[in-house]
């Protein structure tokens, strides 16, 4: 599919995106100006605070977006997942510029004109809105230009916690190792932040006094006329969302970040629509950010993997035996979070220890202790998730006697390209991953038993299984519904042959007759 | 002596000032009669522009006081206080941002006069210090040279006409001539409209060309309080060394 005709397929989507970016940026810049202006003009009347103030400000900028999005999750009131979050964490990013530049641009006014001023009795009120915020104005937009700019980058990022916006493509497209998505996503924030940056450029130079002239009237009505739909849009947006309703019969559905996570959430979300429940998709959501949320609320489910609630969520040693860790994870959720762990659904997800078909072939290898010995002349390239945690690369490495010649951290989808491209020899996949037949890589047996057993289950907040009926059905339907070989080829059908995954969900439902 | 301070408009009682221990004004005591030119001379740092800024209550005395129309500046309103006294600066020290007529229209417009009037008395005043009106109403100030930057700031100081005004080197940026001429018609023009004026300057013959009295400041104090006759007679060892910058 070339890029023009992904376009011209996604086109929609693509604009509903840079809706959502727009309005996300729009509003927290709002805000930011709101906050911003006031303090910085409070500074300029109150030395001692200066300091203080604007090193917290400096502090917040310097903390990495997605860091900063992990910290809101857990917080009352402002925290959690969607649009809210992400708008606290881009006002906080936003508000440095605009409060250095109001201070900048303040202090920056000739003495002798203040003095003028004061000399002429005004009042201090008069000074600030007829001499000093006029004279600092140019400066002043500036900051709130640099703001727009960065806002418009790190929103990206607020694709991780579910608020929408281009992150969506970008994640999605980093994640399937899909150009086309990488490319829509990536070129629109672009020309986004370029946009903006020019339009500001013009009123600035429209508030700056000197360039008051300069400016001519059509370019800056041009701006004008921009600036004010970029404004209708934001209002529009806050509207709708201050007026979305919370209805009784309505389910938030979460997902993880890759494609099988986001797969299951929609087959259940079609299912839960097909009778009649109004369902809301948090899909794509970062890291342990789908567990806090359902803890704390704002989601209602989402699939996940017994080995990984055992190991990473609850914190218990790995052990082998799928229907002792299904139970214990069963009786734990119940107990400290009052969730309801699903049936399995029939296939299991565990770490896939892969090399190319090549290598196995010459060197006849079937197993992970085989392989063993070759690993000190290999280069192992593994996800972030995988170095990290418990049942991972450390016990791996030891339970196999494992020395490699290198060990790559990186992003887990990136790692299949980077097997068969020989940039690595041996990575630890996914086993349903729908790229390995594609890319002929094979799997190597588990033959001493070191992964834990990673069924796949939906867990569900007790209270919206009582509130929502259809929700026992559907998941009754689920249980023992799918075969790791078909869950391989629903994720291919996305990853590999880049169909749309609602499509290929409603055509499985179909066949499945669910 | 108190028939004099009956007719004194501004009066200097005992005034020091110090900014962070360093007195900057020592004792004091000067009273400016009304429909006088004073012009205080003296070299940078000596305190006369501090002298100025004490009518206006830019800044306030650490001891002494200095009185206004009978009533201290500390009693004063500053902003009422502030309203009623013109004050010019070097460059004139317009506002960028405003048109020559905003400039000059600025106190009327915070008394709040209605607009018309407003107008009527800017295109006056720019008559009364030269400048054509329909030339200049609209013009920014950077569009201006410094001589007539200077006559805006005049016109502006006189703009509700205020019994005094307070100029500080109002004319030490501009050339040679164009400083003599407007030496001249401001001379002419304070006269005509009997202002009282205080005058800050560290040019002897600007001071001897507009004074009625010369005040002679050195180091926070003021040395001599003379005619520019008297002046010119002294035996002061400073004003003779002013005397012969002038041969």
């Amino acid at each position: 599919m070339t890029f023009w005709q992904f376009l011209q397929n996604n086109w929609v989507e693509l604009v509903t995106l840079i809706k959502e970016h727009l309005v996300l940026v729009f509003i927290s810049i709002l805000i930011a100006v709101a906050i911003g202006v006031p303090t910085g003009i409070l500074l300029t009347r109150h030395r001692a605070l200066r300091g203080p103030v604007l090193g917290v400000a400096n502090i917040m900028q310097t903390i990495p977006s997605l860091a900063l999005f992990g910290f809101l999750i857990p917080l009352p009131f402002i925290g959690g997942i969607g649009t809210r979050t992400a708008l606290v964490a881009l006002v906080l990013y936003s508000l440095l510029p605009i409060i250095r530049n109001t201070v900048t641009g303040i202090l920056g006014v000739e003495p002798s004109v203040r003095e003028a001023a004061i000399a002429m009795g005004m009042t201090d009120g008069q000074v600030l809105r007829q001499v000093e915020l006029p004279l600092a104005a140019g400066v002043i937009v500036t900051g709130i230009r640099v703001a727009t700019v960065i806002a418009v980058g790190v929103t990206t990022i607020a694709a991780a916690v579910g608020a929408g916006g281009l992150g969506v493509y970008i994640f999605r497209g980093l994640r399937q190792y899909d150009n086309n998505l990488l490319l829509a996503g990536a070129v629109s924030a672009a020309l986004l932040a370029l946009a903006a940056d020019f339009l500001l450029g013009l009123i600035e130079r429209r508030f700056s006094y000197e360039g008051r002239r300069k400016t001519s009237p059509a370019a800056f009505k041009i701006a004008f006329a921009v600036a004010a739909v970029v404004v209708v849009i934001g209002a529009v947006g806050l509207w709708r969302y201050a007026k979305t309703p919370a209805a009784q019969n309505r389910v938030v559905v979460g997902s993880k970040d890759f494609t099988e996570s986001a797969l299951l959430a929609e087959i259940l979300a079609q299912m839960l629509e097909e009778r009649g429940v109004t369902v809301e998709r948090r899909f794509e959501l970062g890291g342990n950010l789908p567990h806090e949320a359902m803890v704390s609320g704002t989601l209602d489910l989402y699939p996940e993997y017994t080995g990984t609630s055992y190991t990473a969520i609850l914190h218990h040693t790995p052990i082998t035996d799928p229907r002792a860790v299904y139970e214990q994870v069963k009786r734990d959720y119940a107990n400290n979070f009052k969730v309801e762990v699903s049936q399995p659904l029939g296939f299991e997800n565990t770490f896939a220890i892969l090399i190319r078909g090549n290598d196995a072939r010459q060197l006849n290898l079937k197993t992970i202790s085989e392989a063993a010995p070759h690993a000190r002349t290999w280069r192992a390239g593994f996800g972030q998730d995988f170095m990290s945690r418990a049942d991972g690369y450390p016990g791996f490495s030891k339970a196999y006697n494992l020395k490699f010649a290198e060990v790559r951290e990186m992003d887990l989808s990136l790692t299949y390209i980077a097997l068969s491209s020989k940039q690595v020899d041996l990575i630890a996949g996914n086993s349903t991953e729908g790229r390995i037949a594609q890319l002929d890589l094979v799997q190597l047996v588990d033959d001493r038993h070191y992964f834990p057993p990673y069924e796949a289950v939906y867990l569900v907040r007790e209270d919206t299984l009582a509130r929502v009926p259809q929700l026992q059905e559907a998941l009754a339907r689920l249980a023992n519904a799918i075969s790791t070989d078909e869950m391989r080829q629903l994720n291919y059908e996305i990853d590999g042959n880049k169909r749309d995954p609602k499509e290929v969900v409603r055509t499985w439902l179909s066949q499945k007759q669910f | 002596m108190t028939d004099a301070a009956d007719n004194s408009l501004v009066q200097f009682k005992n005034v020091s000032v110090s900014l962070s221990n360093n007195p900057i004004l020592s004792e004091l005591n000067l009273n400016v009669e009304r429909g006088e030119t004073l012009v205080l001379l003296g070299e940078s740092g000596c305190g006369k522009t501090t002298t100025l800024k004490l009518v206006n209550r830019l800044l306030q005395p650490s001891s002494g006081e200095v009185v206004v129309e009978g009533k201290a500046t500390t009693q004063w309103d500053p902003i009422a206080l502030r309203r009623h006294i013109g004050y010019v600066i070097q460059e004139g020290g317009l506002f960028p941002h405003f048109t020559i007529a905003r400039n000059i229209g600025l106190v009327p417009s915070l008394s709040g006069w209605n607009q018309s009037r407003i107008d009527k008395r800017v295109r006056e005043l720019l008559n009364l210090v030269g400048l054509d009106p329909d030339r200049f109403t609209d013009r920014y100030p950077r569009e201006l040279s410094g001589g007539q930057r200077q006559r805006v700031g005049v016109a502006r100081a006189l703009a509700v006409d205020p019994p005094l005004m307070l100029l500080d080197e109002p004319f030490g940026a501009l050339d040679p001539l164009t400083r003599a001429s407007l030496q001249r018609e401001f001379a002419d023009l304070s006269h005509r409209l009997g202002k009282t004026a205080i005058l800050v300057t560290h040019d002897v013959r600007e001071a001897l060309a507009l004074a009625t009295r010369i005040g002679l400041m050195h180091k926070g104090r003021l040395l001599l309080l003379e005619t520019p006759d008297g002046f010119r007679a002294s035996n002061n060892p400073q004003a003779r060394a002013y005397q012969e910058t002038l041969s």
